[in-house]
C-alpha cells in the first residue's frame, strides 16, 4: 500500500471528490494560485480551474457566508480556514447560518458543506495563533465535527464530510500535514461517527483524537515495557460520538484517560469524561482521568509552549494514576 | 412538645441494636410501657418498652437497620406536630448493616440509592461508609464478598479491583475467577450479632484464660435411680440436667474457689453459686443462668431451668437471665457424644463438659467384670484461679456426689 503525507491524503480526497462531482467547490485564502498555505489544495486550480477553485480576500466571514450560501443553492463548497484561529471571525455564519438554516428552514434547506484547515498549536506561533478551537464547534447542534489523525482517516473521512448534506467541520493540524501514513489507491470512505480501535490492550483505554494520537502512541509504547497494555481508543469523529466503542472499551479495562489538545474546562475530553462516568459507573475502578493543555494562553518560549500541552510523560502519570501505581 | 426516642442498652453489652421489627406504625398513639418495637441486640431479641407517650410521629431506623446506644431511632409528640426543625437537628448515627441486603438487587442503579437517602430529608446520615471503587463493589457483590472484610489499598483506603481479586486469592474457600468447584456455589453468610458476640467472647476467654482440662468417668446408676424414684413422686420429670446443676452446686459450697473470676489484681469469689447452663440455638447458643443453686431444691431449679430454657429457644432471655454465670456446664450428651473439653464461660472460671452416658464392662476390686452405666466428665479450669489439684479435688468430690446422691445432702 502507497505511505503518502496526510497532506497528500486531503488533497486526493478533494481531488477524487470534485472530479467526482462537478458541485464540489474549493474556496479559501491563497488555496488557487498559491497552491494552499500549507500547499494541502496543490495543482487543484490548475485542475478544476478558477471557477471551483477560488481565492478569497482576507475576510473570513465574509467567504464562509459565500460558501454557505452556495450550499443552500445546491453546491457543495469546501471552505479552507487558513487556521481554526481566524475562523473565529467566521463564527456568527458557521453557528447562526450553517448550523441553524436545515433546522429553522423545516428541511427546505440543507447545507453540504464542509469548512476544514488546521487547529490547534504548532510551533512558535504563540497565544493568538496556538488555539485548539474544537469546543466552540462540537458545542454547536447543527454542526458535525471530525478530527482524523492519520492519513488514512483523513483521506476517508474528508470524502464522506464532502458528501454529507450538512455542515461538517473538519480539524487538521499543521504540524500533521507531514505525517505519513498508508493509504490504498483504491477508493474508499470513512462514516462519520465511528472511532477507531488504534491499538488494542487490556489494562487502560486511553482515548484522543487528532494530534495527541502520537504523544499517546509513544505512551502506550513506554507502558508496555513496563508490562501495562494500554488501548488507544481514536475518536475521529466528535460529534457525533461512537458511544459505544468508547464503553465497550472501557468496560473491558475498567480505566480511563482522555487526552486532548484543547483546554480543560468544557472539552471534548471532559465530556467523554462525564459519559464514561455515567455509563460505565459499575465498570470504573477509578475516577476517570483528563489529560489536556494547561490552563492558560499558549506561552511563546518553546519550553513553555511544550509544558502547556499534553505530552508522553503527562499520559504515563495519568495511566499510571488509574492504575494506582 | 416532640421528642426523641433514642436508642437504649437493652443487654450489658450491647452497643449497637438492630430493630428486627416495629410494632408501632408512623402515626401510632404510644403509651409509657407499651412495646415501642423488637431490638436485636449482641444476644437476643428484646422489647424495647417505651417509657415516652405520645404519638409516633417518624420512624428514623428502619426495620433491619442499627442504631448505637444513644442516638435516635424515632420522634415521637403530639399529633401533628411539626418536627422539620428537630429532624434537621438530628444526627443520625445509623450503621447499615453491612449485607447484601445494601444493595439488593444486581440492576438498582447507584442513583437510586442516592435517591433514597436524599429523600429522608435527615441531614446526611452518618453511613460508615466503604470507600470502593464501582467495579470492586460490583465484582464483590457478583461473588457474595462481604466489602468490609476487605482492606483497600487505593487512595483514603479506597477498595479496588486489585483488592477484591487478591482476597479472592487469599481465601480459596470463596468462589473464585476462575476455579469451576464441583459442588453448589460457596456462599457468605453475614455475621450476626450475635455470632460476632460467640466469638469475640470465646476466642477472648480461649486466648486470654489459660485452659487446663480434668477428666474422669463417673458412674450413674445410683444417680439414675434415685432420679427415677424422684420422678416418680411428681408430675413433670426433673432433668439429668437440674440434678447436675444440684450436684456441681453442692461440690462448689465445699470447694468455693471453684465459684470465682479472674480479676487481674484480685480474685473474686462469688457470693452466689450461679449456673448457666449452654443451650444450643438455631443461630447460635446461650447460657441462661439459674441463680443461687446453692440455696435452691432439686424441684425449683427442674422448674426455673424449664422456663429459662423455653425462652433461650424463643430468643426471649433478657440479659439477666443469660448473663453472669460464676460456673457453666454444657451438656453434649444427648448428641452421643461421648466426651468433650468445653471452652470457659467467662466470668466463670470452670466449666463442665458432660457426655453422653453408657453401659460399659468395668473390672471391679473382686477383678469380675461388670456392667456399668458411665459418663465421662471433662472440667475446663482456668489456671490463674483454679490450680490442678483444686480442680480435681473438686472433680473427685463432684464424681462422689453423682455417685452417691444421698451425699448431696450432707
Amino acid at each position: 500500500m502507497p505511505i503518502i503525507t496526510y497532506r497528500e491524503a486531503l488533497r486526493s480526497a478533494m481531488d477524487e471528490e470534485m472530479a467526482r462531482d462537478e458541485n464540489v467547490i474549493l474556496l479559501g485564502e491563497e488555496v488557487g494560485q498559491y497552491d494552499g498555505a500549507y500547499k494541502v489544495s496543490q495543482g487543484l486550480l490548475d485542475k478544476y480551474g478558477p471557477k471551483r477553485v477560488i481565492d478569497t480576500p482576507i475576510t473570513e466571514e465574509g467567504f464562509t457566508g459565500v460558501g454557505i450560501g452556495a450550499a443552500m443553492a445546491g453546491l457543495r463548497p469546501i471552505v479552507e480556514w487558513m487556521t481554526f484561529n481566524f475562523s473565529i471571525m467566521a463564527l456568527d455564519q458557521v453557528i447562526n447560518n450553517a448550523a441553524k438554516m436545515r433546522y429553522m428552514s423545516g428541511g427546505q434547506f440543507k447545507v453540504p458543506i464542509v469548512f476544514r484547515g488546521p487547529n490547534g498549536p504548532a510551533e512558535y506561533l504563540a497565544a493568538q495563533h496556538s488555539q485548539a478551537l474544537q469546543t466552540l464547534f462540537v458545542h454547536i447542534p447543527g454542526l458535525k465535527v471530525v478530527a482524523p489523525a492519520t492519513p488514512y482517516d483523513a483521506k476517508g473521512l474528508l470524502k464522506s464530510a464532502i458528501r454529507d448534506d450538512n455542515p461538517v467541520v473538519f480539524l487538521e493540524g499543521e504540524l500533521m500535514y507531514a505525517w505519513q501514513g498508508e493509504v490504498p489507491e483504491e477508493e474508499y470512505l470513512i462514516p462519520i461517527g465511528k472511532a477507531d480501535i488504534k491499538r488494542e490492550g487490556s489494562d487502560v483505554t486511553i482515548i484522543t483524537y487528532s494530534k495527541p494520537l502520537r504523544v499517546v502512541e509513544q505512551a502506550a509504547q513506554e507502558l508496555e515495557k513496563q508490562g501495562i497494555q494500554a488501548e488507544i481508543v481514536d475518536l475521529r469523529s466528535l460529534r457525533p460520538l461512537d458511544e459505544e466503542t468508547i464503553y465497550n472499551s472501557v468496560k473491558k479495562t475498567n480505566r480511563c484517560v482522555i487526552v486532548d489538545e484543547s483546554w480543560p474546562m468544557v472539552s471534548v475530553a471532559s465530556h467523554v469524561g462525564w459519559m464514561v462516568s455515567r455509563y460505565c459507573f459499575d465498570y470504573l475502578d477509578a475516577p476517570v482521568e483528563l489529560v489536556t493543555s494547561e490552563d492558560v494562553p499558549m506561552p511563546y518560549n518553546h519550553k513553555l509552549e511544550l509544558a502547556a500541552q499534553p505530552s508522553v510523560e503527562k499520559v504515563i502519570n495519568g495511566v499510571k494514576k488509574v492504575l494506582y501505581i | 412538645m416532640a421528642e426523641q426516642i433514642l436508642m437504649i442498652a437493652l443487654s450489658p453489652t450491647m452497643e449497637t441494636g438492630t430493630i428486627s421489627k416495629w410494632e408501632k406504625k408512623e402515626g401510632d398513639r404510644v403509651e409509657s410501657g407499651e412495646v415501642l418495637c423488637q431490638v436485636e441486640t449482641d444476644k437476643a431479641v428484646m422489647d424495647y418498652e417505651s417509657i415516652q407517650e405520645g404519638v409516633l410521629l417518624k420512624i428514623l431506623v428502619n426495620e433491619g437497620e442499627q442504631a448505637s446506644i444513644g442516638t435516635p431511632i424515632a420522634i415521637i409528640g403530639e399529633e401533628g406536630e411539626d418536627i422539620t426543625e428537630l429532624l434537621s437537628s438530628i444526627k443520625r448515627d445509623v450503621v447499615s448493616e453491612k449485607s447484601p441486603e445494601v444493595y439488593p438487587k444486581e440492576d438498582v442503579q447507584p442513583s437510586d440509592i442516592r435517591k433514597e437517602v436524599v429523600s429522608d430529608r435527615i441531614s446526611v446520615p452518618k453511613i460508615d461508609r466503604i470507600m470502593a471503587s464501582p467495579l470492586a463493589r460490583r465484582l464483590a457483590e457478583q461473588r457474595g464478598i462481604d466489602l468490609a472484610v476487605i482492606k483497600g489499598s487505593g487512595p483514603r483506603g479506597r477498595i479496588i479491583k486489585r483488592d477484591i481479586v487478591s482476597y479472592i486469592e487469599a481465601t480459596p474457600s470463596t468462589a473464585s475467577f476462575e476455579v469451576i468447584s464441583p459442588g453448589e456455589k460457596d456462599q457468605i453468610i453475614p455475621v450476626s450479632p450475635k455470632r460476632a458476640i460467640i466469638a469475640q467472647r470465646l476466642a477472648e476467654s480461649k486466648f486470654s484464660a489459660p485452659h487446663y482440662y480434668l477428666r474422669l468417668k463417673v458412674r450413674t446408676d445410683d444417680f439414675m435411680k434415685a432420679r427415677k424414684a424422684l420422678n416418680q413422686t411428681l408430675e413433670s420429670r426433673v432433668s439429668v440436667n437440674a440434678f447436675l446443676i444440684k450436684f456441681v452446686a453442692e461440690t462448689i459450697k465445699r470447694h468455693p474457689i471453684i465459684n470465682s473470676t479472674w480479676q487481674k489484681d484480685t480474685i473474686l469469689r462469688h457470693g452466689s453459686i450461679d449456673i448457666g447452663l449452654a443451650v444450643a440455638q438455631d443461630d447460635g447458643l446461650i447460657t441462661p443462668v439459674v441463680r443461687d443453686c446453692g440455696n435452691k431444691g432439686i424441684i425449683e431449679i427442674e422448674k426455673e431451668l424449664k422456663e429459662l430454657i423455653s425462652k433461650a429457644l424463643e430468643n426471649k432471655l433478657t440479659p439477666e437471665e443469660y448473663s453472669g454465670a460464676t460456673f457453666t456446664i454444657s451438656n453434649l450428651g444427648s448428641f452421643g457424644i461421648e466426651e468433650f473439653t468445653a471452652i470457659i464461660n467467662p466470668p466463670a472460671s470452670a466449666i463442665l463438659a458432660v457426655g453422653k452416658m453408657e453401659p460399659q464392662p468395668v473390672v471391679t476390686n473382686g477383678n469380675s467384670i461388670e456392667i456399668q452405666t458411665l459418663m465421662t466428665l471433662t472440667l475446663s479450669c482456668d489456671h490463674r484461679v483454679i490450680d490442678g489439684a483444686v480442680g480435681a479435688a473438686f472433680l473427685k468430690d463432684l464424681k462422689d456426689i453423682i455417685e452417691n446422691p444421698i451425699k448431696a445432702l450432707y
